[in-house]
């Protein structure tokens, strides 16, 4: 699909979308601040013929979302269009008004969201939601756009194409939703769709899946799309032009071969080859201080073990990562160590001696000696404390330190995380997501503990913010001696940071050893689906990787 | 209907009654704590010593507590309520009459109370933020910020007094026309209506508002639904749970609130009856209509959880 054209959206034959100077504003309430107005999208101009589908990437804040919504006349909160034209089909629909938007929503252009499961409404049937715009706008009969989802539906291969409009959506797994989602926007038969970041809520073993089906339906119904996302390797994948972007500005835009080969500019080159920390392996030590024996949990009274005999150990001042898709056990199993879900049975020792099953059974000391860092910075911390209440917290609490001495080891601290004595004060409303992370490290690292249970830490961040966590990680790792149980589904990050890996599968490690055995063949058939599953920055990898599949990924 | 759904809603009724249990006991113990005793009441400041212990004897006032308690419940649970010591009548009988004439008067402002409070409630939402939204919440908060008697006061000046158009004095009788039936409870049950149109009101606002914030609105959005629909398709169903629930709250407190107005229109109701009592201190009734006003409340509780449960889909339809 991907061609090398020298001059992109230059050819005005079956030109199809024409984006021209295009000015997106918003209004911003910074807290104690009046209201300011800011400009999120600075004059990008773009244009797409029929059937061709453009990659917009860039990272949280780029305006990759907002352009593309653009396409619709839509404004997600306040955001407004103050300048510019969008012209779709030969006119300017900005020019349109309400009522004119509301005709090409969901009839000349659709949408397809990030995450399908919030995108579908609960209370409705996923036949009803599907068949709905076409309805709306008159398109077809309630009989013809059905034999259209259905057939759909058999196109994107979801299971029982024929019944599974009947089920509601949560009877239906994360990456059936974003087909059906895919198929509701294909069903009205727009011109254009607008991907949202479609696959990246999925684990790495359905996105391909998922990838793959959308591929195929973009070619099989020649309709044009607008491919949102932050994942260079995944648009690479679909796209035959890509244009990058950053802080609202256009960055480059050129084939995708070109882009990923031969980025002309620095910022794309970064993106291209953010990937890679060296960091090699230290050999496991002769006794490691904490060891999970013969685990298993179950939540509530249920019969459904979450963790079946889990075994692992950890040495000091390296780190462990745990890999696996949703649903595998990876967080229980930090829950079951830090003792919030007891395990049924088997044991956790700590420095020699067992540690109590139950969180409330725990002496102070020993919870001092486990701490956790979470996914979402932002909602782990108090939105009305200040960063040196936050970091100064665990101070007081486990070693009684306060007043001078507390402000000058927060203030040596958020040295540690590579943040001036400027943040003291801030609350963290105030501070970017990989800001917030650091803070959520320094409050941890605080409690001077021998271990760190990091969930996840840089899932929600931008590839180069994740990467500088992940580099103060090590490095805090160094100076501190701190061991690491690194909970990811991100194999990249797991090479970058690992010195033994556990992979996890169903409840069960399926794979564990050094970093070098692991990821040394030969694999098992779980482990070599979830390494070729990890999309590479390469033309054609997704139709080689289908192809070189073992076994099919579960929770597709 | 699925076994995890009838399994939930048996729940909930056995911890109904269960919760009536437990009433009945504190009603009970209520009315025992209360100082004054009912023999002197009936007698009167000049009974002799004498005559006070034969007429509590007779009462039964003598027996421990928790056999007057037994006694009191077996009699409940087969429908005799006991006879009320002012009048010497079955309390049963005389609130037979009564409880009809309140769930009729609480019924037809129901009937208009709750259209219409969720109407506005959608149409608050449709223009959030703009003038409709604020003339339908700021009319709608100042009815509800009047005391009832007020409101019920201001009725009768201009709707009995001044225009003449309907009674102010609501009286009903048995075999009474429906016509005129309904006339006579217009003004009653127009203040009831104003005292508990904005709490609903207000609750679908918010309770649509915050679904309002979803994804899925967003996609009918990009659909090309228009706002309204939008709202009634996909924001309300979603909604409904809280806003059954603020509704069935606001009708226990159409049948067991209306004391007040009760009183104000001379309506023959249970508000009536229990204020008639209290002032004669006739324990027996205040208990029976006690209980009968908890047993309404838990009831629509009862309702109102079962039907949130049967809103939810991921109830109505596991996987």
């Amino acid at each position: 699909m991907a061609d090398t054209k020298a001059n992109p959206g230059q050819s005005k034959q079956g030109l199809l979308l024409d984006i021209r100077n295009l000015r997106i504003e918003a209004t911003v309430y910074p807290p104690g601040e009046a209201p300011k107005n800011i400009v999120l999208v600075h004059d990008v101009s773009l244009t797409l013929e029929k059937g061709k589908v453009l990659g917009l990437i860039g990272e949280s804040g780029a305006g990759k979302s907002t352009i593309g919504l653009s396409s619709m006349g839509y404004g997600r909160g306040g955001v407004r269009i103050t300048g510019g034209e969008v012209i779709l089909n030969g006119r300017d629909i900005l020019k349109t008004g309400k009522d004119g938007f509301r005709k090409l929503r969901g009839r000349e252009v659709c949408y397809v969201a990030q995450s399908a499961a919030a995108a579908f409404n609960p209370a409705h049937k996923l036949m009803d939601q599907v068949v709905e715009a076409t309805l709306l706008h008159g398109t077809a009969t309630r009989a013809e756009a059905e034999k259209r989802a259905v057939a759909l539906f058999k196109k994107l291969s979801l299971p029982n194409p024929e019944t599974i409009g009947e089920r509601f959506p949560h009877q239906v797994s994360g990456g059936q939703l974003q087909r059906v989602m895919t198929a509701m926007a294909l069903c009205s038969e727009p011109d254009l769709i607008v991907f949202d970041e479609p696959t990246t809520a999925l684990d790495v073993t359905t996105q391909i899946d998922v990838l793959a089906a959308i591929k195929d339906a973009i070619r099989d119904t020649h309709v044009a799309a607008l491919y949102i996302t932050h994942d260079l390797a995944v648009v690479a994948q679909v796209s035959d032009e890509i244009m990058v972007l950053r802080h609202g500005r256009l960055v480059e835009w050129g084939g995708t071969r070109q882009i990923i080969k031969e980025p002309r500019q620095e910022y794309t080159n970064a993106l291209v080859s953010v990937h890679e920390i060296e960091h090699a392996e230290q050999k496991p030590g002769t006794a490691p201080f904490l060891s999970v024996k013969n685990v298993t949990a179950a939540y509530g009274r249920s019969h459904i073990k979450v963790l079946k005999n889990v075994s692992v150990d950890i040495y000091p001042g390296q780190t462990l990562a745990v890999v696996g898709e949703s649903g595998s056990g990876k967080s229980t199993l930090a829950r079951a160590i830090t003792g919030l879900l007891p395990p049924e049975e088997g044991t956790v020792t700590f420095d020699g001696r067992p540690l109590a099953n139950r969180l409330a059974d725990r002496p102070k000391e020993d919870l001092r000696q486990l701490q956790m860092i979470y996914q979402m910075a932002d909602v782990a911390m108090n939105p009305r404390q200040t960063v040196g209440t936050i970091i100064g917290r665990p101070l007081e609490f486990y070693f009684g330190i306060r007043g001078r001495e507390r402000d000058k080891r927060v203030a040596e601290l958020l040295d540690k995380i590579e943040m001036g004595k400027g943040f003291v004060d801030r609350y963290p409303a105030e501070l970017s997501g990989g800001q917030k992370q650091r803070v959520c490290i320094a409050r941890s690292l605080a409690a001077k503990p021998k271990l760190i249970i990091c969930d996840e830490v840089t899932s929600a961040l931008d590839p180069l913010v994740a990467h500088g966590i992940l580099k103060l990680l090590l490095d805090l790792q160094k100076e501190e001696n701190v061991a690491y149980l690194f909970i990811t589904h991100d194999l990249a990050t797991v090479k970058s940071i690992a010195d033994s890996i556990a992979v996890m599968y169903r409840g069960e490690v399926v794979r564990y050893g050094p970093k070098s055995t692991v990821l040394t063949p030969p694999f098992d058939a779980y482990t070599d689906l979830l390494l070729s599953s990890v999309p590479e920055m390469e033309i054609g990898w997704l139709e080689k990787a289908i192809k070189g599949r073992r076994m099919a990924s579960a929770g597709n | 209907m699925s076994s995890p759904i009838l399994k939930l809603i048996a729940q909930r009724i056995a911890l109904g009654i269960v919760l009536l249990l437990a009433v009945s006991v504190l009603i009970f113990a209520g009315t025992q704590i209360l100082p004054g005793d009912v023999a002197q009441a009936i007698l009167g400041q000049s009974a002799t010593p004498e005559s006070l212990a034969n007429l509590r004897e007779q009462l039964g006032l003598n027996a421990p507590a928790y056999v007057r308690y037994f006694h009191w419940l077996g009699g409940v649970l087969v429908g005799d309520l006991g006879t009320a010591m002012s009048s010497g009548q079955d309390i049963a009988t005389s609130i037979k009459g009564r409880l009809w004439n309140t769930l009729f008067l609480a019924f037809w402002a129901a009937i208009v109370a709750v259209p219409l409070a969720i109407i506005l409630g959608l149409i608050a939402v449709r223009y959030r933020n703009g003038w409709v939204d604020k003339l339908i919440s700021g009319l709608a908060l100042a009815s509800t910020s009047f005391p009832e008697f007020f409101i019920g006061y201001v009725l009768v000046y201009f709707f009995a007094v001044k225009w003449q158009i309907f009674p102010g004095i609501s009286t009903v009788y048995d075999g009474m026309p429906f016509g005129e039936r309904m006339q006579a409870i217009a003004l009653p049950a127009t203040a009831l209506t104003l005292v508990v149109l904005a709490h609903m009101m207000r609750m679908t606002r918010a309770a649509i508002l915050n679904v309002m914030q979803s994804a899925y609105v967003e996609t009918a959005e990009l659909k090309g639904l228009s706002a309204f629909n939008v709202i009634r398709k996909h924001a309300f169903p979603n909604a409904i749970a809280p806003i059954i629930n603020v509704v069935m709250l606001n009708l226990a407190y159409l049948i067991v609130g209306v004391v007040v107005v009760e009183v104000i229109f001379v309506y023959p109701g249970m508000g009536q009856y229990l204020v008639d009592h209290v002032t004669k201190r006739d324990v027996p009734v205040v208990q029976a209509v006690g209980l009968i006003f908890a047993a309404v409340y838990i009831t629509l509780n009862i309702i109102a959880d079962i039907a949130a449960i049967i809103a939810n889909p991921r109830l109505r339809h596991p996987k």
